[in-house]
Parts: C-alpha cells; sequence; structure tokens
C-alpha cells in the first residue's frame, strides 16, 4: 500500500540574488514496509527530502501525501500531530534531552498525546528492551555510549508505535561495529515489526542493508533501484 | 496537549539545571515584591495610625475656643481673651440642633499628692458628658454626674498614667489624692487611651468637676468662665450645620455686630485629621508606586533570562517539535518556567517584605501593618509578571520551524 507519495516536490531557498534549488521536483513513492536508503554525496537534498517527508519542513512547491492525506493542507499543529503518531525521527547527533534519563527521553513523545504516564512507562521500558538496553532506563545520555545513545533515539522513535521510521545518517557518528549494530536493529524492526524504514546515508555500506535505494544529485532524483539486501540470503 | 504537572516538572528541572541564573533572576522579583510589601505596611501602618488617633479624639468633634481679639490694632493670640463661659456650653446644647453632646473644658496644670508620691498633670474641669464627647469610657468606678457640677463635689477622675504614678499597686478607688493641697476623693479611672496625634501621652490627666476646677482650682476671669468648649456633632454629616450654628450661637450672644470678627474660634479637628489620613493614605500609594517599579525591572529581567534560556535550547524545542510537541505545548511550557521563577521569588519576596517591615518597625519604630491585601497584591502582581514576561519568549519559541531549531548550533 502507498504510505509517502511525493509528488513534484521543491525546495528553494532564497539567497540574495540568486536561489538554491535544494530540491527540483523530486517524485518518489514509498509503500508501506519497504526499507530504503537515500544516497547522494552532500548538498544533494537527500536531507531536505527527508525532512520534508518527516514534516519538520514545507516545500516550496509540490504535493506531499502522507497515508493519502495532503500534508499542504494541514497546520502547525496537525504537522505536530503527524510527526508524533507517524513517524519515528533518528539523527546522526541523537538529538536526545540530555540532563534527563534514557527512560524520559522515550517517555517524550508520549507526553505530547495524553498516554498516562503508568502506560507512559511501561511502554517506553518495553522499548528500550527492545532495542536492548534493557537495565539502563536510567542512564542519562551522558553516561551511555554512542551506539547505546542512538538506542535510546531508536526506542524513542518506535514508542509510539509510528509506522515510519526516519533515520538522517544514523550511523555517521558510530564506529564500524556499532554501525552494523545498529543497522541490524534497524533490519530487525523492518522485517519483524514491519515498520517502513527511510536512512539517509552516503555510506555504501550502510545503504547495503537496505532493499531499494534512491539516489539524489543536485536536488534530483537520478536513480531507484530495488536491490538484494546485504547478509539476507534470498528464499 | 501536556498536562500542567509534567510541565511544571519540566520547567522546574530546567529552573534546576541553573541555579544560579534563576536565582539571581528570582533576586529582582525578591526585592521587587519585598519592596512593595514593606512599602505598603510603613504606609498602611501609618495610616492605621492616624485613623486610631482620630477614633481616640473622638469622632464628630468641634472644638470652640476663645478667639483672638483686637484691642488698639494689636491682635493677640487664640485663647488669649477668655470670652467662653458654661452658659454659652449649655446654650449649645440647647439650641443646636447638629449637636448631640458638650462638654465645657477648663483646665490647669496642678500638682497632684497620694501618700509621700507626688506628679505634676494637667487637670481639666469638665462634666459627665466628657465620656460620650471623647468616646472615652471609664476604666473602674463611677462617672462625674451634675449632682457633682452643680455642687462643685471634690472628686477626681484618674487617668492610667496618673494612677501608674501615684499609686504603684493600690487601688485608687475612694482614695483620697490632694490636687493644689485640696483634698479630692477618686471616684473612678478612665479606660486607657494611648497617644495622641502630636504623640501627647492622653492618659496623664486627672478630670475634676468644671464648676470645682473654677472655683477651687484656677479661679476665673469673670464667672462661669471656661478655656474650651468641646461640642459632638449627631454624626459626620452634621459636622458642618454644627460648625454653623456653634457660631450663629455664640456670635449672637457674644454680642458680635456683622461687620466685626468672632471673638471665638470653631475647630473641626475630626477633618484635619481625615487629612491628614487621606495624605497618609496618598503616601502609601506613592511608597507602592516606587516599589512596583523595581517589581517591573524584575520582571524585565525574567523576560531577559527567559529569551536567553530559549534562545540556548533551541535545539531542545527542536527535539520537542520534532517528537510531536504543538504549539501550546512549547508555550506552556516557557510560560510555567517564568511563572515558577516569578512564584517563588514572589513567596521569598512575601517573607522578605515581612521581615523588612518588622525589622523597619523594631529599628526605626515606625509602626507596619502588612495587610493580607498588599501581601495579595504582591503576590498575584508577581505571578501576572510571569505571564506576562514569559509570554514573548513562549510566543517566540513556539513559532519556530521545527527543521530550524533542531540544526540550531
Amino acid at each position: 500500500m502507498r504510505l509517502i507519495e511525493a509528488k513534484g516536490i521543491s525546495k528553494i531557498y532564497p539567497l540574495g540574488e540568486i536561489e538554491l534549488k535544494a530540491l527540483d521536483s523530486v517524485t518518489v513513492t514509498i509503500d508501506e514496509g519497504e526499507f530504503l536508503a537515500i544516497m547522494g554525496p552532500s548538498g544533494s537534498g537527500k536531507s531536505t527530502f527527508m525532512n520534508v517527508i518527516g514534516c519538520l519542513d514545507i516545500p516550496t512547491s509540490g504535493q506531499y501525501l502522507l497515508g493519502g492525506v495532503d500534508t499542504g493542507r494541514l497546520g502547525r499543529d496537525e504537522l505536530a500531530r503527524i510527526r508524533n503518531q507517524k513517524i519515528g525521527f533518528v539523527f546522526q547527533g541523537f538529538n536526545l534531552l540530555s540532563r534527563t534519563s534514557a527512560l524520559e527521553n522515550v517517555e517524550l513523545p508520549m507526553l505530547y498525546n495524553g498516554v498516562s504516564v503508568r502506560e507512559r512507562k511501561e511502554k517506553a521500558l518495553t522499548a528500550l528492551k527492545t532495542v536492548g538496553l534493557e537495565g539502563r532506563e536510567n542512564h542519562h545520555p551522558n553516561q551511555l555510549s554512542g551506539g547505546q545513545q542512538q538506542r535510546v533515539a531508536i526506542a524513542r522513535a518506535i514508542v509510539n508505535q509510528a509506522p515510519i521510521i526516519l533515520a538522517d545518517e544514523p550511523t555517521g557518528n558510530l564506529d564500524t561495529r556499532t554501525s552494523m549494530e545498529i543497522m541490524v536493529l534497524f533490519r530487525k524492526l523492518n522485517s519483524d515489526a514491519g515498520i517502513t524504514v527511510i536512512l539517509v546515508t552516503h555510506e555504501a555500506d550502510i545503504a547495503a542493508y537496505s532493499k531499494r535505494v534512491v539516489r539524489f544529485l543536485d536536488g534530483r532524483v537520478v536513480s531507484d533501484e530495488q536491490r538484494m539486501p546485504a547478509g539476507e540470503t534470498k528464499g | 496537549m501536556i498536562g500542567i504537572p509534567w510541565t511544571a516538572r519540566i520547567a522546574l528541572r530546567a529552573l534546576k539545571v541553573n541555579k544560579m541564573r534563576s536565582a539571581l533572576t528570582m533576586l529582582g522579583i525578591i526585592i521587587g515584591v519585598g519592596a512593595v510589601i514593606a512599602m505598603l505596611a510603613v504606609g498602611t501602618g501609618a495610616s492605621r495610625q492616624i485613623a486610631e488617633q482620630i477614633a481616640a479624639m473622638g469622632s464628630n468633634l468641634l472644638i470652640v475656643l476663645p478667639g483672638s481679639q483686637t484691642s488698639g490694632g494689636v491682635r493677640t493670640g487664640f485663647g488669649s481673651q477668655p470670652t467662653l463661659t458654661l452658659a454659652d456650653s449649655e446654650a449649645i446644647l440647647r439650641e443646636c440642633q447638629a449637636v448631640k453632646e458638650v462638654a465645657p473644658i477648663h483646665n490647669g496644670v496642678a500638682q497632684i499628692v497620694f501618700g509621700n508620691l507626688n506628679w505634676s498633670t494637667s487637670v481639666t474641669g469638665t462634666t459627665g458628658s466628657i465620656t460620650s464627647v471623647r468616646d472615652w469610657p471609664i476604666g473602674a468606678g463611677r462617672p462625674m454626674t451634675s449632682e457633682d457640677v452643680r455642687s462643685a463635689t471634690k472628686v477626681a477622675l484618674l487617668g492610667q498614667t496618673v494612677v501608674d504614678n501615684l499609686f504603684g499597686g493600690i487601688d485608687p478607688l475612694d482614695q483620697i489624692v490632694r490636687i493644689k493641697k485640696i483634698p479630692f476623693r477618686v471616684i473612678g479611672v478612665m479606660s486607657v487611651k494611648g497617644q495622641s496625634v502630636v504623640g501627647q501621652d492622653q492618659d496623664d490627666v486627672v478630670f475634676v468637676p468644671v464648676s470645682t476646677a473654677q472655683k477651687k482650682l484656677f479661679g476665673t476671669a469673670f464667672a462661669g468662665m471656661v478655656r474650651q468648649i468641646m461640642v459632638k456633632a449627631k454624626s459626620g454629616g452634621d459636622l458642618d450645620p454644627a460648625e454653623k450654628q456653634v457660631t450663629e450661637l455664640l456670635r449672637q450672644r457674644h454680642h458680635i455686630g456683622p461687620k466685626k470678627d468672632d471673638d471665638f474660634t470653631v475647630r473641626n479637628l475630626t477633618q484635619m485629621m481625615q487629612a491628614a489620613e487621606q495624605q497618609a493614605k496618598i503616601m502609601t500609594i506613592l511608597l507602592g508606586a516606587i516599589a512596583s517599579v523595581s517589581l517591573l525591572v524584575g520582571g524585565i529581567g525574567i523576560m531577559n533570562i527567559m529569551l536567553v534560556s530559549v534562545t540556548e535550547r533551541t535545539r531542545e524545542i527542536g527535539i520537542r517539535m520534532a517528537v510531536g510537541a504543538k504549539t501550546g505545548d512549547i508555550r506552556l511550557q516557557f510560560i510555567t518556567e517564568a511563572i515558577i521563577l516569578s512564584l517563588i521569588g514572589g513567596t521569598v519576596g512575601l517573607v522578605v517584605g515581612v521581615a523588612g517591615s518588622q525589622a523597619l518597625s523594631a529599628i526605626a519604630g515606625w509602626r507596619t501593618v502588612v495587610s493580607p491585601f498588599s501581601a495579595l497584591l504582591a503576590f498575584a502582581f508577581s505571578g501576572l509578571v510571569g505571564i506576562f514576561f514569559g509570554f514573548y519568549p513562549a510566543y517566540k519559541a513556539s513559532l519556530l520551524n521545527p527543521i530550524d531549531a533542531l540544526r540550531y548550533e
């Protein structure tokens, strides 16, 4: 089923006299349950595209349908609601609240949708267990390794049962071994929970975990190919 | 929408993270609220004191004094020419409709002796109506009767200060004291009255029948002369009519022609006191206004800190927006922080203000009254300062674009 339909999305930043076209009429369709990598060099528009489909940014022109809903017609608070319910973000820099325990970081999205205190804690503990951080719930981000911090961020992304995870260079700050662990976790979430995972990366061996690769260059989609994910045997 | 308790928790944590900064911000509010409370306490204390003195003097009171006279171009001062008589006093009560009560006064200073102790005090000859004219009940014993006045009996009512200085533990009732060597029987003791407006001890007094004072103690320039007449009007609204009626009556009785000056003066003390009370109230408002300026400055301090805080925590705002915080959630968070800052500041300021006004009473000897109203006012004001100055930073934060907030370094 169609989950994401981006039709002719452009994002233009006015820079004085000239305009910077970060996205130039991008059309991409993503189905439920896909594991997709967006690749491209710096400045190719891949992060901008991710921000648009994550409802963090608004395109200059074009139409973006999420689950059949035209996001262009939604206001700030409705977009906030979509980010809360439908999308889990994982960032390169983790973006956890410092001086706040892992548990509370994971509880954060539920703070904004009226989940009861008890249910909040239960769900957050379950999410932490899913990402393999059982027993670390009271650690603060500065007491956790980079890989562990990213797992907290992933737990936060899945805690509201969002159908989509958007990961922007999720392994950019991690060493190779930890990166692999995080990618295995994403693949597990994709295959076991059926979560659509969209990740932005410029590393080929990270993109290798995905089933589909979309390449960006100068704000345009230059290739879109289905492929066999690495480490998985067909059958 | 995020719940209030959680918002408060988040806010408290944010404030705890920057303890020093939060404390300094609160200091502005503490000083502001403290100053408002202390200044209002000083002002309220002053007007309360004046109001009590008005009540102590007796309400709706006019005082008739013998006036100055012009004799060969030389004008003499008030009271220099005795013109008032006991008969004037009786006529005022009889003929002036707005008058409720009169008390003639014929007084002087005399030495009063009991046993081996003596004391110099003001001895006032008057009638039994002095108690109602001055709203000054008898503490113990019996009042002066018209019989006492008619037959000029040698009886005395003592003020508390006189009792304290002469008797020292002995019950003064029915004891004999000597005033100017003449024995007087103590028939009663006045209740405690306290200080007058000018700080004079009003309890340092002895009341005797006016006739006794005229004939046996101080003498008179002519028969029936009194030094002043205290007149009590029927009500506050009757003061002006009473003043007019008394003036007319006395001009008539003293045969003063239409173009001549009065040979007496009618003073409306209540009006003077009310004017003083009004001034005290104006002073209270003035002091409060000046103190409010510091509260305002404290509020601007809060706004300053909240703006810094918004800038500093832009990424946090971005993270919260990314996980679904709505515009209202972000606003609520920052307004709550500002309100908590100002309410904690307000509470501490309340304590500082109360302590400060007590210190002022102790050191400067000023009377201070912390009214619940002023405390409430200062507290509510600090809350409003929090909302008012917290709103702009909160508003600013809530309008950030999520991606711009997230990317902020």
